[in-house]
């Protein structure tokens, strides 16, 4: 049997309903890899064990012809996802040791399919960060130039790196302001944040509940497309899900794309952008032109705003949802004299800076005198933001932008926060508008490092973007393998 | 020193009268066998951190649902008292670190309540009705409770409380004296009794208030208010509200200032003291909680509640009035509760309503009180007293009879007609038997007769007296007038 790694889920799933190898054979594989990939730094907890005892399950149900939608696929999980059993810290110090009696929604869905967990990935502290550099167990590297160590972006870095290292066959992520797609361009795979509410958020640890939402990291479009499929649907224990019915994502691929609206936003451009990534963003619109799609310029001149807007919102929910962490209940805490020094204590030496910095800004923008002027504000703007995306979807049928600014960076470079909070400029307005992006790879740049594009659709039409990516996809037919990855 | 003068509400100082303005801020448990937004049961006096589900406890990942069951009471309570309901409401949270407080923030409701505006009506203290202005309720969840007596370095926290529903009924300050705060709490919890949205248990806990009290010279500016936090019974919140008015008016009078601030009462001293002062007042830093959309209702489902509403005790009132002919304070005595009403309406069916009402809220409850039984254990059946009442109306037995058969009644838990049988206590209304006892008195008492018939009136009485003492009491004392009128000529 060739090296196993090389497929992808869908040819993994042909081929085990086939027998031409066993999930078993599989699983171990991808236990050799993780292994193989171990300075990559990109699991925290592995979870062997249980996997291969599940593997021996899948391999019983495709004896009995009775696989699930995902038997024997083994993923890798962001450990912003609670599991049962295992230990779950969002990369964080505040959460050593927790281990949670309790299975997220999103993984529960891939487990009841038949997916195998084989671990839990790195990411940015409670996904606070665009390059997994404030992950409590250290920065995962980028298995692109890997020898470079750079970074892998964030926070779902362990994850799209695992992804393309051949660590992981898929990986789900959680994408707040870019969390899946900027990392899957730094990494030349492809992400898919779902529309707000598209996921359950119940069982994900929280950082800012109206931006955050799960999606999948996976190597190729049709990939995301299945298992998105599993992955979403409506659960009445999370109140902001949505109980739109879930289309046959995988099976109503491939449909044609001649006369759909493309716009282009002129706004998604920034000083230090590189020529490769608009050259990548030009060699999108030839493809998409060359299948009979309509190029259209259009104008958002909110974006600017967007990102000011982001860092108002996502820290003031963030201040509020890891108040929970106090030391009293779960996880590390370290005593103090009083209730109130404990708390210090332990909040002061269980959370990084970014966490802290986050925490208070987000504390200062709700505090009495200040909250009209910066989170009612910026709640207002959020509102503009997402009707100027609705009026535009009455024009156009989907954006087209770059993922990122830059490719990615050197672990270490960033000293500057600002430069740092750039980062997320172009995947941050669809998360506050609670709309659909993906991005996936279309070249490698001049230093051999992966330029992904994004395309953003309507609400709830995951259907049509992952459509119009996959004949991107197949048109840029991005082959090239990461050389830190495993083989 | 200074005096209360109870009959204008007004405390007199050494300046002259001083008014109190009191609001009363209510916190009702929500009657639901589930919390506000989880699934635990909120069934009271479970082993500590029995009734805790993760997300009461606040595990990572976790998020609250909406309990319905709660709208549906909130919705019920605001239509019971005269309020807006708000189509559109918003619950937000109310941040703060404290040890019983897992989520590290309050689920609460802040600027969009689920109720407007209402009002309530009750008694003030000379007896006039009076109406109470209500300025919003919303939802809310209740924190856990720390036990710091149980260890001598450590607290413990009992979460079984965590998350129960709480609607905060808020009073416009409206309220005037010790005696109408009572009132109106009295009243609150009789309605939300009624229309069962909250149990009024305030030993349990599930109905406590916060009391706002300033002082100010009559009709003159508001002063500053303090705030004495979590009273909970009647009596202590009574005696709370006269010591806080009596301290700020003698502060005022000294010269003084009131600072703002929020007290505690001791229960042991009837006194309130200070437990912080607005400088060190939290900033809640309150905010739409993003895990909970908006809560909008639409009309088909408030209508469909309006619907459904019991009869109020107001209604209840003036249909007792009405219906039975009984006085307003008999009705409002019996629409105190709802097993009363129940009680009275069964026992007077087909009675004269007053007879009925004068049994029930003298005899009864005057013995049920003397033996200290409670009325739920009351040994006379609503259809006994019916029955009581019936052999009075009907002559049966004479109303000085009753009493000895009530008597009975209330300890042997026996039908009236059985007893009067047993023990032959049937009112004597054969006319020529009554002659026999009339005969047999005049035959006994000649010069009485002679006195009488001489002009001596008052004299009727003794032959009356006289005549229902040889007939046991049983003679019907009309036919005994009667008879005796005609023999005395």
């Amino acid at each position: 049997m060739s090296n196993l790694l090389q497929f992808s889920i869908s040819e993994a799933l042909f081929l085990l309903k086939k027998k031409e190898f066993s999930t078993k054979e599989l699983v171990e594989t991808y236990i050799n890899a993780i292994e193989k990939t171990k300075d990559l730094n990109m699991y925290l907890t592995t979870c062997f064990d249980q996997a291969l005892e599940q593997a021996k399950t899948s391999d019983q149900n495709y004896f009995n012809g009775n696989q699930r939608f995902l038997e024997g696929i083994p993923l890798g999980v962001k450990d912003m996802f609670c599991t049962l059993g295992i230990e779950t810290t969002a990369s964080s110090k505040i959460l050593k040791k927790f281990i949670p009696t309790y299975e997220s929604t999103v993984t529960q869905n891939l487990w009841k399919e038949g997916a195998i967990n084989l671990g839990k990935l790195s990411c940015d502290e409670f996904a606070m960060g665009s390059s997994n550099e404030t992950a409590a167990k250290g920065e995962v590297i980028n298995p692109w130039n890997f020898e470079e160590k750079r970074t892998p972006g964030g926070s779902s870095g362990g994850s799209a790196a695992a992804v393309a290292a051949k660590a992981a066959l898929a990986a789900t992520g959680t994408d707040t302001g870019g969390s899946i797609r900027q990392p899957a361009a730094f990494c030349g795979v492809v992400g898919l944040k779902p529309t707000y509410g598209r996921c359950s958020r119940w069982g994900i640890v929280a950082f800012a509940s109206s931006l955050d939402q799960a999606g999948p990291i996976t190597r190729n479009v049709p990939d995301a497309a299945l298992m998105l499929q599993v992955m979403c649907g409506y659960d009445p224990k999370d109140s902001t899900s949505s109980n739109k019915d879930v289309p046959n994502f995988y099976n109503d691929l491939g449909k044609s794309i001649k006369g759909i609206k493309i716009g282009i936003p002129e706004e998604y451009n920034s000083d230090g952008i590189s020529s490769d990534i608009l050259n990548a963003k030009d060699m999108t619109i030839n493809f998409l032109k060359e299948n009979g799609a309509e190029i259209i310029p259009v104008k958002l001149p909110l974006t600017k705003y967007s990102l000011p807007v982001y860092y108002i919102v996502a820290p003031a929910e963030a201040s509020s949802n890891l108040a929970r962490y106090d030391g009293v209940r779960y996880g590390a805490r370290i005593d103090g004299n009083s209730l109130d020094e404990m708390y210090e204590n332990t909040r002061n030496l269980g959370f990084g800076d970014e966490v802290k910095r986050r925490i208070m800004i987000g504390t200062y923008v709700l505090s009495s005198g200040y909250y009209d002027a910066y989170y009612l504000k910026a709640q207002k703007v959020r509102r503009l933001i997402k009707n100027e995306f609705t009026e535009i979807f009455k024009q156009v049928d989907y954006l087209v932008t770059p993922t990122t600014p830059t490719t990615a960076f050197k672990l270490g470079s960033t000293q500057d926060l600002l430069t740092m909070y750039l980062n997320d400029v172009f995947t941050v307005p669809a998360s506050l508008a609670g709309i659909p992006g993906i991005s996936l790879p279309i070249k490698l740049d001049k230093n051999k490092l992966p330029v992904g594009i994004q395309i953003l659709g309507k609400d709830f039409d995951e259907q049509g973007l992952l459509n119009v990516a996959n004949i991107i996809e197949s048109c840029a037919s991005f082959k090239d393998t990461p050389n830190g990855a495993a083989s | 020193m200074i005096n209360t003068n109870k009959n204008s509400n007004y405390i007199s100082g050494k300046t002259g009268d001083w008014e109190i303005v009191i609001g009363l801020e209510i916190h009702a448990q929500v009657l639901s066998s589930s919390k506000l937004f989880s699934g635990a049961s909120t069934e009271f006096g479970k082993d500590p951190n029995h009734n805790v589900s993760l997300v009461d406890a606040a595990m990572p990942g976790m998020l609250p649902v909406i309990n319905q069951t709660c709208i549906k009471q909130a919705i019920k309570s605001g239509i019971a008292l005269n309020a807006e309901i708000n189509k559109y409401s918003v619950f937000d949270r109310k941040n703060y670190f404290y040890a019983d407080l897992p989520q590290g923030y309050q689920i609460s409701q802040y600027k969009y309540p689920i109720v407007g505006e209402g009002s309530l009506q009750i008694t003030d203290a000379n007896g006039e009705d009076k109406v109470i202005g209500i300025e919003r309720i919303h939802l809310e969840q209740d924190a856990g409770k720390s036990l710091h007596d149980q260890h001598p370095s450590k607290s413990f926290i009992d979460l079984n409380r965590t998350g129960v529903a709480l609607m905060e009924i808020v009073s416009k300050p409206d309220l005037r004296s010790p005696e109408e705060a009572a009132s109106y709490v009295k009243k609150i919890r009789t309605v939300l009794r009624y229309i069962e949205t909250c149990d009024g248990n305030m030993e349990q806990g599930s109905l406590r208030a916060d009391c706002n009290v300033s002082v100010r010279k009559p009709n003159g500016n508001l002063g500053t208010r303090c705030e004495i936090k979590n009273l909970n019974s009647i009596k202590f919140i009574s005696q709370a509200i006269q010591y806080e008015a009596e301290r700020q008016v003698e502060i005022l009078e000294n010269g003084g200032v009131i600072d703002q601030e929020t007290r505690l009462f001791d229960t042991s001293t009837g006194e309130t003291r200070s437990m912080r002062s607005k400088e060190d007042a939290h900033d809640y830093r309150y905010f739409p909680d993003p895990d909970l959309l908006p809560l909008e209702l639409c009309d088909s489902q408030i209508s469909e509640i309006r619907s459904d509403m019991p009869e109020l005790p107001d209604q209840l009132v003036e249909r007792l009035i009405s219906e039975y002919g009984i006085t307003k304070y008999d009705a409002n005595v019996i629409a105190e509760e709802k097993e009363y009403v129940h009680y009275y309406e069964n026992s007077a069916k087909d009675r004269d309503g007053k007879l009925v009402v004068n049994w029930m809220t003298s005899e009864l409850f005057g013995l049920l009180k003397k033996n200290n039984i409670q009325f739920n254990q009351n040994p006379i059946s609503p259809n006994y007293l019916n029955e009581l009442v019936e052999l009075i109306e009907n002559k049966t037995i004479s109303g000085k009879i009753a009493k000895d058969v009530f008597e009975i009644m209330f300890a042997t838990s026996k039908s009236p007609k059985m007893i009067v049988k047993e023990k032959g206590l049937e009112q004597v209304t054969d006319d020529s038997a009554i002659e026999v006892f009339v005969d047999q008195v005049i035959n006994e008492n000649k010069d009485k007769v002679k006195e009488y018939l001489s002009g001596k009136d008052k004299l009727f009485g003794f032959f009356v007296g006289q005549v229902m003492k040889i007939s046991q009491g049983k003679a019907n004392p009309g036919l005994v007038n009667k008879i005796l009128k005609s023999k005395l000529k």
